[in-house]
């Protein structure tokens, strides 16, 4: 089990670096992938064994297919050398070393995070039934008000992706 | 042995990770990809004090699950209007390099 998290949590890091260290996006993207299977197996470490499997089928499958497609679709070119601007590449390296300092000087006093996993007393793979049943009874509405974002999403994506309309040919006389 | 801080620090990791890729890329693609790793960093923690934080069944808080199911579908929205706009944006300017969009910079 410990075991099983560190392969999980080395694969999901090790990936997040080579997607911010490969410089061909298709090579970015194919590495943010398997990033979010690793990430779907911690997932599953935790018994959320519904939202793995949506994270590898919506993250991973649909998601990642739409920035692969974006790429080819704008034929994008691996990022030529530029000269780095180290002014700025210094301050984002001190920023995100600020920001691990301070991850981890919370969890060093967070006494709630340093007990082991408890056991779990009922069935263990029930939890899809769990949060469909929740789903359609506390959160019906949520659930309503995301399904009218995707239609408004849906609706303005292809608004954003139309070609102007050419100008209407004169009516027939 | 696995406590609840194992799984905070990851999450935690990935977090910073994705944070550097925003900071450090020039392609607007990648920097997208990278804020998408931050989401999910966040639903990792979410998922992991619902587990650590059983309910009186002795089960996970569900609730938080609900959550996470939310995020994933309004980050599945807003990746594909995301790309639409970027798409949009390369029409117009043949770019998506950061360094040469600068007609809003002060």
């Amino acid at each position: 089990m410990t075991l099983a998290f560190y392969i999980a949590a080395a694969v999901m890091l090790l990936a997040g670096i080579g997607v911010v260290v490969n410089r061909n996006p298709v090579s970015a993207a194919f590495c943010l992938v398997v990033s979010f299977i690793g990430l779907a197996a911690l997932f599953i470490s935790l018994n959320a064994y519904f939202i793995g499997i949506i994270q590898i089928l919506v993250y991973a499958g649909a998601v990642m297919v739409l920035f692969l497609f974006i790429i080819m679709l704008l034929d994008i070119k691996a990022e030529t050398k530029r000269k780095i601007n180290y002014y700025s590449a210094g301050g984002a390296f001190a920023l995100v070393a600020l920001f691990v300092a301070q991850i981890t000087a919370v969890l060093d006093v967070f006494e709630t995070g340093k007990k082991e996993m408890p056991e779990l007393a009922g069935d263990k793979g029930s939890d899809v039934a769990a949060v469909g049943e929740l789903l359609f009874t506390d959160f019906i509405f949520h659930l309503q008000i995301v399904g009218v974002l995707l239609l408004v999403a849906t609706v303005g994506v292809i608004v954003l992706s139309k070609r102007d309309a050419p100008p209407d040919p004169a009516p027939d006389q | 042995m696995l406590t609840l801080n194992h799984f905070l620090l990851a999450s935690g990791l990935l977090f910073s990770i994705g944070l550097a890729g925003v900071l450090l890329r020039r392609n607007i693609i990648v920097i997208f990809m990278c804020l998408e790793m931050m989401l999910s960093a966040a639903n990792l923690s979410l998922v992991a004090f619902a587990r650590f934080n059983l309910t009186e069944a002795g089960m996970p808080d569900y609730n938080a699950q609900v959550l996470v199911f939310f995020i994933i579908t309004v980050a599945a929205a807003e990746v594909a209007v995301g790309l639409a706009i970027i798409v949009a944006l390369f029409k117009a300017r043949e770019t998506v390099h950061v360094n040469d969009l600068t007609s809003m910079k002060f």
